[in-house]
């Protein structure tokens, strides 16, 4: 709960005043990254003796909700690193990589998941980027990775590249590529509809030489790991829908309550209280969906099947209700001098990243097999 | 008294947070408290804040945080540990009905208890609380230990066994010295509180609290002052224009008798 409160309170008194900047620059504040960090959002879940937090994976959710009730945009960069980057290190990383990274990761490095490429979205495995063993045993990587959250920022760049194409998805492995190795760069970041304060850009890998003690984890287990940890993002990603409904809900309320049309507030008209009745109970069946997906996976339990549908309703409802938040504020919900729109452009991205809809849908199906 | 060892003793209140819209209970007995959020006092928050920034200049040692009241102020120490306290000190008032009356009177007996047994060489407590603004309890607890105290600070420096303060007073600022140990009350513009990060309040939860018994303190909580009701302020009604001068006059005199 203190978790929940010093999320919370940040949340609101620091990012809360700097939403609309951040989103019209297309950036996120150096100066409030460096109070994520200093306030130990980005460690949630990395283990005290590494300069993390030591909490668990309930916390980080959270932490994602709280920030996301905000502003989503910062809340992917937060969610990202604690249940992608971070998670990752922690399990497949071998004690080395491990106390190198993690303390940079929560006191001062960013960091970015490199998956998708210009021909390979949904269809992951089919990346084309190519980790060429060489004779003295390191790998030249080549390729370009495209839609990376958080690149701008990034220190460190978690690659996933197929060393030996033969063997398709299972010559996949995953590196960990600092910002200043020769031959990587960040390209021209995209001019989006939503999330626009988050950075996102090409990064392009040309001749990278990457030694073997940059592997995390196992050569060819790199779609394995990719799975397993895209499962968890999910469940962040729940969270940030969640955050983004019951922010978007905070800010159109109280206005609901004081505009006036045909002599009474029209909060008091029966057909609003039924809308907002039915999407408040959405946003509930949502949060039920992710917390429950959170404590299947603490608890050990398999969680596919509901991290998925989580994913897949949490982002079905935060577009739904903040397109209805728009409508209920009436003209001014589409002004820029309110916040409304900026929830509803930014609910757009749930259903897209981490596994669109559609892919959830494939996965949930896939358990209804077995029926 | 050797500054560097200086023991600080603050009080923490638990109360409604700020940006609640407060409501009246519909029997009239109180305010709507279940289910609120609550939180720090904002002053007692600017007090915790300062005897911290005093153990960073190494002018202070063991930092004491006490709040009187049911097991929920368990969570407002919690936050005083998290900002950097080592201790804290509940006293647990489990009757409803005891702490309603709770008063500064009986809270400022409680800590002079405490005082006696801790021997702070500075006791700072939030100027008054913001849920009955009642801006006694510093005052009164110096009253009783016989100690100096300078409230509404705005400035504190402390300097080997005595203590610069500015205070804020209806006509100024106001500066003083007081020999320590002092009770001091914080006001607005003394600092501004620093965020409990995540590691912190993971830390917090180790140090140690002790719960203590008002009644092991030798101290009466019987009421002093009986509620008898609570109401709403008066809806505020729309202004009045009126033609002239001499009306303005007459109506200041005869209707708001103000002049």
């Amino acid at each position: 709960r203190r978790v929940h409160g010093a999320a919370e309170k940040f949340s609101q008194d620091q990012i809360k005043p700097i939403v609309r900047e951040m989103d019209n620059k297309q950036t996120i504040y150096p100066s409030l990254l460096k109070q994520l960090f200093e306030n130990g959002f980005m460690g949630v879940e990395i283990p005290t003796k590494y300069d993390g937090v030591g909490a668990n994976f309930f916390s980080s959710l959270l932490v994602v909700e709280e920030i996301a009730r905000v502003d989503p945009s910062v809340a992917i960069l937060t969610d990202i690193q604690n249940t992608l980057i971070n998670t990752i290190l922690l399990r497949y990383g071998n004690e080395q990589q491990k106390s190198f990274w993690l303390p940079k990761l929560a006191c001062d490095t960013v960091a970015s998941f490199c998956l998708s490429e210009s021909a390979s979205g949904s269809d992951a495995f089919a990346l084309k980027c190519h980790a060429k063993p060489q004779k003295d045993g390191t790998y030249l990587l080549n390729g370009t990775k495209l839609w990376i959250s958080n690149s701008e920022q990034a220190g460190l760049f978690i690659v996933f590249a197929n060393t030996d194409f033969s063997r398709g998805y299972k010559g996949i492995t995953c590196f960990l590529i600092p910002r200043d190795s020769p031959g990587l760069s960040v390209g021209k970041k995209e001019d989006k509809l939503c999330i626009r304060a988050s950075s996102t850009c090409p990064v392009h890998l040309e001749n990278v030489q990457v030694s073997a003690d940059q592997i995390l984890g196992e050569v060819g287990q790199g779609y394995r790991y990719c799975i397993e940890l895209l499962n968890e993002g999910r469940v962040g990603i729940g969270a940030q829908m969640i955050g983004l409904t019951r922010g978007v809900l905070d800010a159109t309320i109280p206005y609901l309550k004081e505009r006036k049309q045909f002599g009474q507030p029209i909060w008091e008209f029966q057909g609003i209280q039924h809308q907002v009745a039915d999407a408040m109970t959405r946003l509930e069946c949502a949060k039920l969906l992710t917390y429950n997906a959170a404590r299947l996976r603490e608890s050990g339990a398999p969680f596919v099947k509901e991290s998925a549908m989580a994913k897949y309703y949490s982002s079905e409802v935060a577009n739904h209700v903040a397109g209805k938040c728009i409508e209920w504020m009436g003209g001014v919900g589409i002004t820029t001098d309110y916040i409304v729109e900026k929830f509803f452009r930014d609910a757009k991205i749930g259903s897209i990243y981490e596994g669109t809809s559609n892919i959830q849908l494939n996965t949930i199906a896939k358990y209804l097999n077995k029926w | 008294m050797a500054a560097a060892g200086m023991k600080i003793m603050v009080g923490c209140k638990r109360v409604i947070d700020y940006a609640v819209k407060v409501r009246v209970r519909p029997d009239k007995t109180g305010v709507v408290t279940e289910g609120v959020k609550h939180s720090m006092n904002p002053f007692d928050e600017i007090a915790v804040e300062e005897a911290v920034r005093l153990r960073e200049k190494k002018l202070a040692g063991e930092l004491i945080a006490v709040s009187c009241g049911p097991k929920e102020c368990g969570e407002t120490l919690r936050t005083a540990l998290a900002m950097g306290f080592d201790r804290a000190i509940h006293v647990e008032i489990n009757d409803p009905k005891v702490y309603e009356t709770l008063s500064p009177l009986h809270v400022s007996k409680i800590f002079a208890k405490l005082v006696e047994k801790e021997k702070p060489g500075l006791v700072i407590l939030g100027k008054q609380a913001i849920d009955d603004d009642c801006n006694q309890t510093g005052q009164m607890l110096a009253g009783l230990l016989r100690w100096p105290q300078a409230t509404f600070t705005s400035k504190l420096s402390v300097n080997g066994d005595s203590a610069d303060i500015t205070r804020e007073v209806d006509g100024g600022l106001e500066t003083i010295k007081v020999s320590l140990p002092a009770v001091v009350t914080a006001d607005l513009r003394l600092n501004e509180p620093r965020y409990a990060t995540l590691p912190n309040i993971m830390k917090a939860k180790k140090k140690p609290m002790d719960k203590v018994n008002p009644t092991e303190l030798g101290v009466d909580l019987s009421p002093r002052v009986e509620i008898l009701k609570v109401e709403e302020p008066p809806v505020r009604e729309a202004g009045v224009k009126v033609d002239n001068v001499d009306e303005l006059i007459n109506r200041l005199k005869n209707e708001a008798c103000v002049i």
